[in-house]
C-alpha cells in the first residue's frame, strides 16, 4: 500500500519533474555511454573469441621465399606446436570490369578438397572449389561487396606475368582477414584489395611452386612458449628466405582490431566519467535544496516519531528514484547505440555473424553504478535530513547573511543597478555553489569537445599522413627488386609528372632486448614525395646515413638519436648491420623507419635496385596510366593513395555527422540540466523574495533580470573555463586511446570550440525561458500565504 | 473529572506505584531545567530552572510573555529537545539521557504535537496529512474520524495551499489527536483561529483529554483559554511565575474572547 511518506515522496518528484528529468537524462547519457562501449566490447570479444576457436585462427605465421614441403614435420615436431599448414601466398594484378584502376588481389591456397584447416573459411555463399576444375577461386566477402561479385562471376588476374580468367564459385569470410586490409596500409580499401582462395595444386603450379610453399601458419598448445617456437621456426626457415614469424599480435588484422578494442576500452571509462560527475553534482544541489525548504516538514516528522533512518531513506529514495529512471533510459539508449555501434563496425569487422548481446553482466554493474552516483551525490543533503535538530527546525530559518561585495567594497557600486547589485550578492553569499555551477556548466563544454574533436583528429591525421608527409598519387611495388632503371620506365608513362623509386626492406631491428618487425623505406634523400617532419612537424631532410625511426618505433625499442641499432635484414643475403639512429620523425600511423635510398643499396651491397615507386601524376591521364600499368609485368600492387582516402572519408564522413549530433545533444543534456537545475533552485528558494518584489511593483522582466543575472554571468564565466577543461580531458582521451598502431595528434578544430560555446549559450537560454514561464505564473497569493 | 484516571496498561510501572499515594500520579516530572542556547558570544538564558511536575490525565494551560520559554519548554517535554541541564523524566523514560533512537520511539509511542508552526506538509492532502501520523502510530483513529472531529469533513482531499490557516492549524490539531496519544502538546492551537473555529478545536482537545485520559499542555497567549484547565502555569523569563489552580474546569463552549 502507498503510505503518506511513498505519496510525498511521489508529490516532491512531480513537483520537480523538470528537474528531476533533466538530472535522469545527465545520468542516463553516462549510463548508456558505459553500456554502449562495454556491451559492444563484450559483443565483438564474444564473437571474435568464438570466431577464431571455431575457425581455428592461427597463433604463428611465418613467409618466406620456397620451401619444400618435407619441412613440414621439422616444424610440426618444435615443442608446443599443435596444428601445422603451409600454403602459397600471392598478390597478382586484377582488371576489374568496373573500375578502370587496377586492383591488388591476395591469392590464397586452400586444400583442393574442403577439410578442416587453420584460418578456416566460413562460406557465406556458393561452394568449396571442385578440385580439379581450372581457375575456381572464393572471394572475400569484403571485396564481394565492394564489387557485387557473386557466384559465377568471373575476374581477370595477371598471374605470374599470365593473364588468367578467375571464376568465383562462393564468397567467403576468414579470420585472418577480419579486418581486410594490406599490410602497410593504413586505410581499408575494399574495392581496390581483396583476398581470394584458390585450390592448392593450381596456384603453386602457377607460381612454380609445386611441392613447396611459401607460407607457413600455426598453431600451439596452451601454455606453449610461443617465443621459443617462433625462434625454432626462424631457424627453419632462414635458408628458405624466411621474413621472421610472428605472432597474433602483429598479424595485421588482429592488431588493428585489438587496437580498435583498446580504444573502445578507453572511451568506455572516459566519457561516462564526466557524466556521472555532473550527475553526481546536480543530485547533490537538487537534494540539498529540497532539504533546505524541508526543514520545518523533517522537523515536524520527526516530532511524530518517524525516526533518523526513515527520514533519510526518505530523501535517498528520491534520487534513486531519478537514478533508476535514469538508468533504465541509460540502459535502453545504450543497447540502442550499442547495437547501431556494432553494425558501424560491421563496415570495417566482417564476422560470419553479428551478434549483439546486452549482457546483464554489464547491465546489472552499470545500473549499479548509475544508483551509487546517486547516492553519492545524495550523501550530503542526506545527512543534513537525518542530522537536523527537530527543535530547531521548529523555528523559521533565519535570514541569510549578507554583505556588501567586493565590488561595492571597492567602491564603483554607483556603477552597479540595483539588480547587478542583487545578483552579485547572491553569487558572492555562495561561493563554493556558484563554483559549482560554472564547473557544471564548463563540464558541458567539455563532453561537446570531448566528443568532437576526435573527428579533428581523423582530418588532421589524414591531411598529415597523406597530404603533408605521403604526397604521391599512387604507389606501384614489384614482385621482387628491380633494377633502377624501372624508375624512369615509370616516370615515361603517360601522366606520371615524377616518379620517385623507393627501397623496402624487410628487416627487425634490434636494440637491447627488445626488437621489432619493420619495413625499411629507402627513398631518395631529396625526396620529394615523401616528407619527414620532426616533432614540430618542420620538414628534415634524410641523412646520407643512420636510420631514421618513427617516434612509435623509437617508444617501443626505447631508442634515441644516436643509439646504435642492429639491423637483421630478411631478404636476399640476410646481412646483419649496426647503424646509428639519425633521427627520429613524427608519425601518427604505423612504426615506421626510413633511410637514404643509397644508403639502404650500400646496406644490402646491392647495386641501384628499387621495390616500387612513388608517383606523381596528372590526374586527367588516370586512366592511360592505369592502362599502362595493368600492363606492366613485374608490378605486384598499385595502390591509389586518393581513391583510399576518398572512400575511407566516405563512410568516415557518415560516422562523424552522427557523432556531432550525438554531442550536441549530449553536450545540451548537461548544459540544460545544469542551468535549468540551477536556475529552479534559485527560483525556488527566492520565490517568496521574488513575489515580494512583484507585489511591491517590480515587472516581471526585472525580476527576471536578478534570477538570470545570475546563470548569464555564471555560463559567460564556465564557456572558457570548460573549453579548457575539454582541451585537458581530450589530451587525456588521447593518452588514453594511443595504441601500436595509432598516435593520435592533439589537435582541437576552432570550429569544435565554437560550436561548443554556442550550444551551451543556447541550451543556456532555452532553459532560462522555460524557467522564466514561472516567473510569469508566480502565483502571488499562494507564495506569500505559504511561504514555500 | 480529574480523579477519575484512566491508566494505560502497557505503562503502567513501578513509578506510579510509588506515587500511588497522590491524588494522581505525576506523569512528568521535571527538575531544575535550564536551557541555554549558545550562539557564538551571545547565551540565551530560555529556560532557567524548571521544577514542574505534570499529573496522568491534567489539562494545563501555559501562559507567558513572547520569548518566555513556553514552546522550549513544551520542546524537551515533547522529546524534541534536551534540557542543557535538569532532568526531565516522563514514567520511567529518562528524557535526559535518552538517545535519539529512544527519543524518537518515546515521542511516537506517546506523544501528539501541534505545532506553532502547524508544520503541514505542503504536498500531502489534509487526510494525507493525518496519514502520516495514524500509519506509524499503535492505536489511531482513522484519518477521516479525526478530520471530521476538527470540522474538516468536507475538505479532507484538499492540499494545504487550498486551505485557508485555520483549517491548516484544524489539520495540525486532528494529525496530532489522530493517534490518540497519552500526551498531547499544543502551542497556540487557537492562534489563527476565530472564535467559533476556536471552542470547535478546545473541545477536540477537551474530548481528547476527558475520554482517553491524555495529559494536554496548551501553550496559549489567550488568558480566556485558560479557564479550560486544572492548572494554569505561567512562565516567565524562563522561569516558572506561577501555577494556579481553578476551581472549576469550563467547558470550551463557555469560553469567548
Ligand atoms: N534555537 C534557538 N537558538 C537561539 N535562541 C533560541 C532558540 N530557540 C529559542 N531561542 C530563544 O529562547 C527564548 C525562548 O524561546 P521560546 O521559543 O521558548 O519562546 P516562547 O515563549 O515560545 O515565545 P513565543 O510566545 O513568541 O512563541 C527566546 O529568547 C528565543 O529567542
Ligand atoms: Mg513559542
Amino acid at each position: 500500500m502507498l503510505t503518506a511518506m511513498h505519496r510525498k515522496l511521489l508529490r516532491d518528484l512531480w513537483h520537480a519533474k523538470g528537474q528531476a528529468l533533466a538530472i535522469a537524462l545527465v545520468l542516463s547519457c553516462g549510463v548508456a555511454m558505459l553500456v554502449m562501449s562495454l556491451t559492444t566490447l563484450h559483443s565483438l570479444t564474444a564473437t571474435i573469441d568464438r570466431y577464431y576457436n571455431e575457425y581455428r585462427f592461427a597463433h604463428i605465421w611465418a613467409y618466406l621465399e620456397r620451401a619444400p614441403k618435407t619441412l613440414l614435420p621439422r616444424v610440426a615436431e618444435i615443442p608446443g606446436v599443435s596444428h601445422v599448414q603451409t600454403r602459397v601466398v600471392a598478390d597478382v594484378n586484377l582488371d576489374l570490369e568496373d573500375m578502370p584502376e587496377p586492383a591488388i588481389g591476395r591469392l590464397i591456397s586452400i586444400p583442393d578438397r574442403q577439410q578442416p584447416m587453420l584460418n578456416d573459411l566460413h562460406i557465406r555463399q556458393g561452394r568449396w572449389i571442385e578440385p580439379g576444375r581450372r581457375g575456381e577461386v572464393l572471394v572475400s566477402h569484403a571485396f564481394a561487396e565492394a564489387h557485387q561479385l557473386r557466384s559465377g562471376d568471373t575476374v581477370r588476374a595477371i598471374i605470374n606475368g599470365r593473364l588468367r580468367t578467375l571464376t568465383i564459385v562462393g564468397v567467403a569470410l576468414s579470420p585472418e582477414y577480419i579486418y581486410e586490409i594490406r599490410e602497410g596500409d593504413l586505410l581499408p580499401d575494399n574495392k581496390r584489395f581483396g583476398v581470394f582462395w584458390m585450390g592448392e595444386t593450381e596456384l603453386a603450379a602457377a607460381f612454380d611452386l609445386e611441392g613447396s610453399f611459401n607460407s607457413i601458419t600455426l598453431s600451439t598448445l596452451p601454455g606453449a612458449n610461443r617465443e621459443e617456437i617462433i625462434a625454432r621456426l626462424d631457424r627453419l626457415t632462414e635458408r628458405y628466405g624466411g621474413l621472421g614469424a610472428f605472432e597474433r599480435s602483429e598479424q595485421t588484422s588482429h592488431r588493428l582490431i585489438s587496437g580498435e578494442l583498446e580504444q573502445l576500452r578507453a572511451m568506455a571509462v572516459i566519457t561516462p566519467v564526466i557524466f556521472f560527475a555532473v550527475a553526481l553534482f546536480l543530485l547533490n544541489m537538487a537534494l540539498s535544496r529540497i532539504v533546505g525548504t524541508q526543514r520545518e516538514q523533517i522537523a515536524a516528522l520527526k516530532a511524530f516519531g518517524y525516526s533518523r533512518w526513515e527520514i533519510g531513506l526518505h530523501y535517498l529514495q528520491f534520487v534513486l528514484i531519478i537514478a533508476t529512471v535514469g538508468s533504465i533510459i541509460g540502459v535502453a539508449l545504450g543497447a540502442w547505440f550499442g547495437r547501431a555501434l556494432t553494425l558501424f563496425y560491421a563496415h570495417f569487422f566482417r564476422f560470419p555473424w553479428h551478434e549483439y548481446h546486452l549482457d546483464w553482466r554489464v547491465v546489472v554493474p552499470t545500473i549499479a553504478v548509475g544508483l551509487a552516483v546517486a547516492s553519492i551525490g545524495a550523501v550530503a543533503a542526506v545527512r543534513r535530513a537525518v542530522m537536523l535538530p527537530p527543535a530547531e527546525a521548529m523555528r523559521p530559518e533565519p535570514p541569510p547573511e549578507f554583505r556588501p561585495t567586493i565590488i561595492e567594497r571597492i567602491g564603483i557600486q554607483s556603477f552597479l543597478s540595483q539588480t547587478a547589485r542583487m545578483v552579485l550578492r547572491t553569487l558572492e553569499r555562495r561561493p563554493l555553489r556558484a563554483a559549482m555551477t560554472t564547473l557544471g556548466i564548463a563540464f558541458a563544454a567539455s563532453v561537446m569537445i570531448l566528443g568532437s574533436f576526435s573527428s579533428d583528429i581523423v582530418d588532421y591525421l589524414i591531411d598529415y599522413e597523406f597530404h603533408r608527409s605521403q604526397r604521391q598519387d599512387v604507389t606501384v611495388t614489384f614482385f621482387d627488386s628491380t633494377a633502377g632503371r624501372a624508375e624512369r620506365e615509370l616516370a615515361n608513362m603517360p601522366g606520371v609528372l615524377h616518379a620517385e623509386g623507393f627501397r623496402a626492406i624487410p628487416a627487425r631491428l634490434r636494440f637491447e632486448q627488445r626488437s621489432e618487425r619493420v619495413g625499411i623505406m629507402g627513398v631518395p634523400s631529396g625526396s620529394s614525395l615523401m616528407h619527414l617532419m620532426d616533432d614540430q612537424e618542420r620538414r628534415i631532410v634524410l641523412p646520407n646515413d643512420g636510420l631514421v625511426v618513427s617516434d612509435k618505433l623509437a617508444d617501443l625499442l626505447r631508442i634515441s638519436v644516436g643509439d646504435v641499432v642492429t639491423i637483421e635484414v630478411l631478404e636476399r643475403e640476410r646481412p646483419e648491420r649496426q647503424v646509428p639512429v639519425a633521427a627520429v620523425v613524427r608519425q601518427y600511423t604505423g612504426q615506421g623507419a626510413w633511410m637514404d635510398r643509397q644508403a639502404a643499396q650500400r646496406l644490402m651491397r646491392e647495386q641501384d635496385r628499387i621495390s616500387g615507386a612513388h608517383l606523381a601524376v596528372d590526374s586527367d591521364q588516370l586512366t592511360a596510366l592505369y592502362a599502362a600499368l595493368k600492363e606492366t609485368p613485374g608490378v605486384s600492387g598499385v595502390t591509389i593513395k586518393r581513391a583510399a582516402v576518398d572512400s575511407f572519408m566516405e563512410t568516415y564522413a557518415e560516422i562523424v555527422l552522427t557523432m556531432r549530433l550525438f554531442n550536441i545533444i549530449f553536450g545540451s543534456i548537461i548544459a540544460i540540466g545544469v542551468v535549468y537545475n540551477a536556475a529552479r533552485i534559485t527560483f525556488a528558494e527566492r520565490s517568496h523574495e521574488l513575489a515580494t518584489l512583484r507585489v511591491i511593483g517590480f515587472s516581471r522582466g526585472e525580476v527576471s533580470a536578478i534570477l538570470f543575472g545570475e546563470l548569464t554571468v555564471l555560463t559567460l564565466i564556465a564557456i572558457p573555463v570548460g573549453l579548457f577543461i575539454g582541451y585537458w580531458f581530450s589530451v587525456l582521451a588521447v593518452l588514453a586511446m594511443d595504441t601500436e598502431d595509432l598516435r593520435m595528434p592533439m589537435v582541437i578544430e576552432p570550429a569544435t570550440y565554437a560550436t561548443a560555446a554556442a550550444t551551451v549559450l543556447v541550451a543556456t537560454i532555452a532553459s532560462v525561458l522555460f524557467v522564466r514561464r514561472g516567473i510569469d505564473r508566480l502565483d502571488l497569493v499562494a507564495v506569500l500565504k505559504t511561504g514555500t | 473529572m480529574p480523579a477519575e484516571k484512566k491508566e494505560v496498561a502497557d505503562t503502567h510501572d513501578s513509578t506510579s506505584v510509588s506515587d500511588s499515594a497522590a491524588v494522581s500520579e505525576a506523569v512528568f516530572v521535571a527538575r531544575g531545567v535550564t536551557k541555554v542556547y549558545r550562539m557564538g558570544e551571545v547565551h540565551v538564558h530560555a529556560l532557567r530552572g524548571i521544577d514542574l511536575d505534570l499529573y496522568a490525565g491534567e489539562l494545563v494551560v501555559m501562559l507567558g510573555a513572547s520569548g518566555s520559554g513556553k514552546s522550549t519548554l513544551l520542546n524537551i517535554l515533547g522529546g524534541l529537545d534536551v534540557p542543557t541541564d535538569g532532568t526531565v523524566r516522563y514514567r520511567d523514560h529518562d528524557l535526559t539521557r535518552a538517545d535519539d533512537v529512544a527519543l524518537t520511539r518515546y515521542r511516537r509511542d506517546h506523544v501528539g504535537f501541534v505545532f506553532q508552526l502547524y508544520n503541514i506538509i505542503p504536498s500531502l492532502t489534509a487526510r494525507e496529512n493525518v496519514a502520516l501520523v495514524t500509519e506509524i502510530a499503535r492505536n489511531p483513529m482513522s484519518p477521516e474520524e479525526a478530520l471530521d472531529m476538527v470540522g474538516l469533513k468536507e475538505r479532507m482531499d484538499h492540499f494545504p495551499a487550498q486551505l485557508s490557516g485555520g483549517e491548516q492549524q484544524r489539520v495540525a490539531i486532528a494529525r496530532a489527536v489522530a493517534k490518540q496519544p497519552e500526551v498531547l502538546l499544543c502551542d497556540e492551537p487557537t492562534g489563527a483561529l476565530d472564535v467559533r473555529t476556536g471552542v470547535v478545536v478546545l473541545e477536540v482537545i477537551e474530548r481528547i483529554n476527558r475520554e482517553l485520559g491524555t495529559t494536554t499542555v496548551i501553550i496559549t497567549h489567550n488568558v480566556s483559554i485558560a479557564e479550560m484547565a486544572e492548572r494554569v502555569i505561567s512562565l516567565s523569563d524562563g522561569r516558572i511565575a506561577e501555577i494556579k489552580q481553578n476551581r472549576t474546569k469550563r467547558p470550551p463552549a463557555e469560553i469567548t474572547w
